[in-house]
């Protein structure tokens, strides 16, 4: 049963074929047998599992419905889960067990969903390969030596190696996008404001955002509809009618105007990337598609702006862990700043520092300005760059990452080397627009190529159908690793 | 631009982040090159550019002045590394 999608899952669950203790049984098993392989999770909890499902297949049989009871998902741990450790890959959160369930964990309790477990990620979601996990980096389920990339590695991980039917992300650069490109599934990034941000651990306010990772499209569409909704505990929550996001799914691509930016083509794409690309582009010719170039001429300062409003926006949310009310604290302090200053240092790993204080640095007196204040005006540059862009096409395509996985360890000493590993996806985060990968090919190392779509403002059903019908016209996102 | 040790103990600081010298030193190259990424800025004149702080333009909501959250004291001071009485205990910061 693991090989069939959440549709198909649902439609057995619905006919009485399978019961949810059965299916999340033959998922844990899965998960005792590979994890300790893959590290995809920090945490599973069989009993916990069960009991869910068990409430699932009662819901059931007292006459519940709805398309997703009883079909198990896995949580990235950075969303809240009352009961559950809820770490966000770092030490700091190592003793911490929720005492209350983030939204997007609260929806898909609605909706029946047993949770698998919590899976691993990059520190507090910074990191494009999940190796600044306290818990250890991930492996690629398509090559034990390459990272999965992150920072929702554990996610992309699992859900590639059919440990989980489905799991949750949340993307600040690029953290559903790229992982799911380099391990071979279909991640979206919804529109800014879109999914609620409440109870999933804050890195950079202004850009995070949560969404689904499945193997298909048409799973994404029907994640999509649990996870996503006004809540008023999240400020930046947009008050929205309902939308079915599967809605289009079927409707022909005759006549759509697919954008390629000029600067996604440019230097700096892998031959091999490029290749798959490419064909992806004839695919969607066939299929009735118009292909139209368009320019966004500041993507090029992306990573730079990138990496000084989310430092500065990490800086300020991460001082809420001062091992005070909940978190790491220091064993030996003198006076209070020592008790902050000793906690901190022992509960942040290596990059979560540097971004902190590159933050703190660029919010301080004399620099606010020239760093800042620059990067917010360039912000809007790119943002209208894309407005621009949309009055000549329908959604945007081009590749995910530059490149197909690369080795564990490859970029570890080089952060910015790493940093430029999420060229394509950050100036989405910025703009704030909705954006997805989608598998596309394999390279020349036989690692995955994810194909990247980006849609216009809350054109999320839109670019799910443009993603649902080139997956009816190629198998690519049904391809799983051999020899798991 | 350069960071010296100074200005990056400076910084550590700020953030209450404890650092030795040698991390210091290690820091401080790894800065140096993530800021001369950020340099990269400085070439666009932005002049009457209006800054972005935020994807859409939301402004904050208002709510009935109305008690919507229950007391949980017991379960949040449960995770706390150090309570008592029902207050989280820090060292004496007043003499």
């Amino acid at each position: 049963m693991t090989d069939s999608s959440l549709k198909q899952l649902a439609a057995l669950l619905a006919e009485g074929k399978t019961s949810s203790v059965e299916l999340c049984t033959e998922y844990l098993d899965r998960i005792a047998a590979l994890n300790p392989t893959l590290n995809a999770f920090i945490t599973v909890d069989r009993d916990k599992t069960l009991l869910e499902a068990k409430t699932a297949d009662t819901r059931r049989a007292q006459g519940g419905t709805g398309t997703l009871l009883g079909v198990p998902i896995a949580h990235k741990d950075i969303f809240c889960a009352e009961g559950w450790p809820t770490t966000c890959g770092s030490k700091m959160l190592s003793n911490f067990v929720s005492p209350y369930d983030a939204h997007v964990i609260s929806q898909f309790k609605a909706a029946g969903m047993p949770s698998l477990g919590k899976t691993n990620m990059d520190e507090f979601a910074m990191g494009s390969s999940n190796e600044t996990s306290f818990f250890g980096p991930v492996k690629n389920p398509w090559d034990l030596k390459a990272v999965p990339g992150g920072s929702s590695g554990g996610a992309a991980a699992c859900v590639a190696a059919r440990l989980a039917p489905a799991a949750t992300g949340t993307d600040t650069g690029g953290s559903i996008r790229q992982p799911a490109a380099l391990c071979n599934i279909t991640g979206l990034k919804p529109t800014y404001g879109v999914v609620s941000r409440y109870g999933m651990i804050a890195f950079a306010s202004s850009l995070d955002q949560a969404g689904p990772m499945a193997p298909s499209a048409e799973d994404c569409a029907l994640l999509l509809n649990a996870m996503a909704g006004f809540d008023a505990r999240d400020s930046t929550s947009l008050q929205r009618d309902k939308e079915d996001y599967a809605r289009d799914l079927t409707q022909p691509l005759k006549g759509l105007k697919i954008g390629l930016p000029k600067e996604f083509f440019a230097a700096g794409m892998a031959p091999d990337v490029a290749k798959a690309i490419e064909a992806a582009i004839a695919e969607y010719r066939t299929l009735g598609a118009e292909t139209v170039e368009v320019s966004l001429p500041n993507m090029g300062l992306s990573v730079p702006v990138y990496y000084v409003l989310a430092p500065a926006e990490a800086s300020s949310n991460l001082s809420r862990f001062d091992g005070v009310r909940y978190g790491h604290r220091a064993a030996e302090y003198g006076d209070l700043t020592d008790m902050y200053e000793r906690s901190r240092a022992e509960g942040f790993g290596a990059e979560v520092k540097r971004r902190i204080l590159i933050g703190t640095y660029v919010l301080s007196h004399g620099y606010y300005d020239a760093y800042y204040i620059q990067a917010q005006k360039l912000r809007r540059l790119i943002a209208q760059d894309f407005i621009e862009a949309f009055k000549q096409c329908d959604v945007m395509l081009g590749p995910t990452a530059p490149t197909t996985a690369f080795d564990l360890g490859a970029k570890n000493e080089d952060p910015v080397q790493m940093y430029l590993s999420d060229i394509y996806t950050i100036a989405v985060n910025l703009a704030g627009l909705p954006g997805m990968s989608l598998p596309c090919g394999f390279g020349n190392d036989g690692r995955p190529i994810g194909l990247q779509l980006i849609g216009d403002y809350f054109a999320e059903a839109r670019m799910l159908n443009v993603a649902h019908q080139y997956q009816l016209a190629t198998d690519w996102h049904q391809r799983t690793p051999e020899g798991l | 631009m350069s960071l010296s040790l100074e200005d990056i103990q400076r910084i550590a600081r700020l953030a209450r982040i404890r650092v030795s010298e040698t991390e210091a030193a290690q820091t401080g190259e790894q800065l140096n090159g993530i800021f001369k990424l950020i340099e990269q800025m400085q070439a666009v004149d932005t002049g009457g550019v209006a800054p972005m702080a935020h994807a859409q333009e939301v402004y904050q909501r208002l709510r009935e002045d109305a008690v919507t959250e229950p007391n949980r004291r017991e379960a949040f001071q449960a995770i706390a590394p150090q309570t008592e009485a029902g207050l989280y205990l820090v060292p004496k910061v007043i003499e």
